[in-house]
């Protein structure tokens, strides 16, 4: 190959600039890459990164009472909210229910306005009903007559907030906030705040269960990773026995198991630990979501944790207690640090994987052991409440972010190893 | 743009959703076929005996049943996509009210699209009184939410009223209720002396709603919360809870099919309607309605009855429930039906007013 330099570019063999026929062959093998990954990468933004913003949106979006009722917007945009509207509102009202009565969709306004006050689902869809009955003018007396909380200051302004086309309603509902009757933002009303209650105790659950798992892992990991391979061959398979059950399976056991009237509990009266009046209520609360949890998520700890301990000569301990270091300071100086790697991915596997756990504590969780994506898929399958269910999954999505930037600084990311 | 985005993005992502919920892709049916929805279990064999067959050897339309577990989120997902499947679905009533307002579901003519009843009663004279409260809806079955106890719990005495579920001295033990507000909150007024008639006015009261809660505080600590039908039959017999709440049919079959030694407490019973509607935007409406049709005539309706414990809808089709067509019992004494008087319908509409916040302030009220 012989360089030849025409105004200083360097040129390939075939004359061409060696830096675009570089580049030229770059392309392929980085198209190349591209449609290997494809596959996956379709399949992660259709059914992973679409949904999760369209999720997303759905928290803010707030078109019901603009599209659906149109008139009214328009004619509510320069209402003050000081006293009852005018008779063209009313008007604007009547025309949009009996379009909206027409159509049919009149109840996704009733829906939406019920969200922010109870009562206002009966109030918009009886209304629709009787506004086919209205002829002419003036609208104002009629409609007053229709419905008493017509007459309610209240019901204009929850109209007239929710005619804007975004909202932060529902975040505001999913952190025990409301707009009170002025608009203002204040707290929920003490007996309804539970989303506030059940982040915190998704997270506290989630922490107690990491470090139980952390301290009932490490060992059985150190012997995996220390016996002669014929034992612990044996001791992988209980450990993975379980990991390849079905989780339905497993949780159900612990019911049988747990239960007042179950196994545990019959041993306890057996040897006499309890008596026969008082067994342990250890299923359907607290207890029994951390069990089954700690049980099923175990897994997830121990192999990562074996993973990095195989890979620890056992030479190293021998040198530090050759070198005048008693067994408890050898292994708190050298074999600890060294697993630091699998405890921190471990850690983070159990912590991410038990935030989000949902039918675990919704078969065993009773009251005390729900956490808050029980609420999420309440508001997904059976309240219908998309909005809210998205602004708590969103809540949740961000601040297990927040917990991974944490750990990025306290211990870095780089610091893990699940192998 | 922004718009054509927002629903590309937003149907994508629906469709991809209710692939999610239904768990396997159902494809709309084919001409000449159906595809009709219901609970499953023992339920949706009692409709494929009573309904489908009968209905596919006189007209040769396949149905293809297709179980779900309640809940109107898989509706309104195929809705909103446009890509609708479910042509006929078994809902509860509250479900239907709620996709009637947002018109998922088809509204009906009930005199003129509906059987009339043999003698030539009009079907919306024929539905019992009550039953008809939404224009989508075609009732089927009357089921109730009803207490039952263990016989053997305490000995030589035996509840008879709501107070005594409500009293932890004279009958100690757990109680398993259903972790929703629905059916306690009534409950709890009518063992703390309100009148059947009065519960909806009571507990549309602020001071009503209070009373409920301090009325369920009593019991609070001796409550198991069961969120599946299956489970409060089970709890009883393991001996985890005396008394619990659940759907009739699921006594009946626990009583008279495991022999387990349950009573019912008909007193203070739930009554709840359940039945059919059709998708506004099914690709079959017309077969759709056909079926409809068949399905939810005298015969049909009574025919159901032999194999599950729930009472028909038509008054019609009440005289003619005989003897389980496996076990030989007589049914018509494990109607709830038979019991009306005891009971009470549940104010539908009130709840669709207040359930979400009531859901909210009983969730509060669980984790206090």
């Amino acid at each position: 190959m012989t360089d030849q330099t025409a105004g200083g570019v360097v040129l390939a063999a075939d004359g061409t600039p060696l830096k675009a026929s570089l580049n030229r062959a770059l392309r392929k093998s980085r198209i190349r890459a591209l449609l290997l990954v494809a596959p996956l990468l379709l399949f992660i933004l259709f059914s992973f990164l679409i949904p999760i913003f369209d999720m997303m949106f759905r928290s803010v979006d707030n078109w019901h009472v603009g599209t659906l009722m149109p008139k009214t917007s328009a004619a509510l945009a320069d209402w003050d909210g000081k006293a009852l509207p005018e008779e063209p509102v009313f008007a604007a009202l009547v025309a949009d229910l009996q379009a909206g009565a027409k159509s049919r969709e009149i109840g996704k306004v009733g829906r939406r306005l019920n969200y922010e006050k109870s009562g206002m689902r009966s109030m918009v869809v009886s209304s629709a009903r009787k506004s086919k009955r209205l002829k002419n003018g003036p609208y104002k007396a009629k409609v007053l007559k229709m419905h008493k909380k017509w007459r309610d200051l209240e019901t204009w302004t929850v109209i007239k907030r929710n005619t804007a086309p975004y909202t932060i309603g529902y975040y505001l509902n999913a952190v025990d906030m409301k707009y009170d009757k002025n608009g203002d933002i204040v707290m929920q009303n003490k007996n309804r705040r539970i989303y506030g209650k059940l982040f915190l105790r998704t997270f506290a659950i989630s922490l107690a269960i990491t470090v139980i798992c952390v301290i009932l892992a490490y060992p059985i990991s150190f012997l995996l990773a220390t016996l002669p391979l014929r034992y612990s061959n044996l001791l992988m398979i209980f450990v993975l026995l379980p990991f390849w059950t079905s989780l339905l399976v497993r949780t159900t056991a612990w019911i049988a198991m747990l239960q007042s009237q179950g196994v545990l509990n019959d041993l306890f009266v057996f040897f006499g630990f309890v008596a026969e009046e008082n067994r342990l209520q250890l299923i359907h609360n607290l207890t029994g979501t951390i069990i089954a949890m700690t049980h099923i998520l175990l897994p997830f700890m121990v192999l990562p944790l074996y993973s990095v301990m195989k890979t620890i000569p056992p030479t190293y301990m021998r040198a530090a207690l050759s070198l005048g270091a008693n067994p408890v300071v050898a292994f708190v100086r050298i074999y600890m640090p060294l697993t630091l790697a699998g405890i921190g991915a471990g850690s983070i596997l159990v912590f991410i994987l038990s935030i989000g756990y949902y039918i675990t504590p919704a078969l065993v969780g009773g009251t005390g052991g729900t956490l808050i994506s029980n609420q999420i898929a309440y508001h997904m399958q059976s309240s219908l409440n998309w909005g809210l269910a998205g602004a708590l999954g969103a809540i949740l999505l961000f601040s297990v972010l927040g917990f991974y930037l944490l750990y990025n600084k306290i211990v870095g990311i780089d610091n893990m190893k699940l192998g | 743009m922004k718009k054509i985005l927002k629903t590309t993005l937003g149907s994508a992502a629906i469709a991809i959703a209710s692939l999610a919920i239904s768990g396997i892709a159902t494809s709309a049916a084919q001409a000449g076929e159906l595809n009709v929805v219901s609970w499953g279990g023992a339920y949706t064999a009692s409709q494929m005996k009573a309904y489908h067959k009968p209905y596919t050897s006189k007209t040769g339309t396949k149905i293809n049943s297709i179980d779900y577990s309640g809940g109107l989120a898989e509706m309104r997902a195929q809705t909103e996509a446009n890509n609708v499947t479910w042509d006929v679905v078994d809902v509860v009533i509250s479900d239907a009210i709620t996709g009637c307002d947002e018109g998922m579901f088809r509204p009906i003519d009930i005199d003129k699209e509906m059987a009339k009843a043999p003698d030539g009663t009009p079907a919306s004279k024929d539905f019992l009184d009550g039953t008809l409260q939404s224009e989508c809806f075609v009732p089927l079955i009357i089921y109730s939410t009803v207490f039952a106890y263990r016989s053997d719990a305490w000995s030589g005495k035996k509840p008879t009223s709501i107070n005594d579920v409500f009293d932890l001295k004279k009958f100690p033990g757990k109680r398993a209720l259903q972790k929703s507000p629905v059916n306690n909150l009534e409950w709890a007024l009518l063992a703390d002396g309100v009148p059947l008639a009065k519960i909806y006015d009571v507990l549309d009261t602020d001071e009503g709603k209070d009373r409920a809660f301090a009325k369920l505080d009593t019991i609070k600590e001796n409550v198991i919360w069961w969120t599946e039908g299956a489970i409060p039959p089970q709890l009883l017999a393991d001996k985890e809870a005396v008394f619990g709440t659940g759907y009739n049919g699921r006594w009946f079959s626990a009583i008279a099919e495991e022999k387990q030694p349950f009573s019912m407490l008909w007193s203070g019973q739930v009554l709840d309607i359940d039945g059919y509607v059709v998708s506004a935007k099914s690709k079959n409406l017309d077969e759709a309605m056909k079926f409809l049709k068949f399905a939810t005539d005298t015969q049909r309706l009574a025919d159901q009855a032999k194999y599950i414990s729930y009472g028909p809808a038509r008054k019609s089709s009440g005289p003619m429930v005989s003897k389980h067509a496996e076990l030989g019992i007589d049914m018509a004494p494990h109607m709830p039906t038979a019991y009306a008087d005891q009971g009470f319908l549940t104010n539908f509409k009130w709840w669709a007013d207040n359930a979400d916040e009531m859901k909210e302030r009983f969730a509060a009220w669980l984790l206090q």
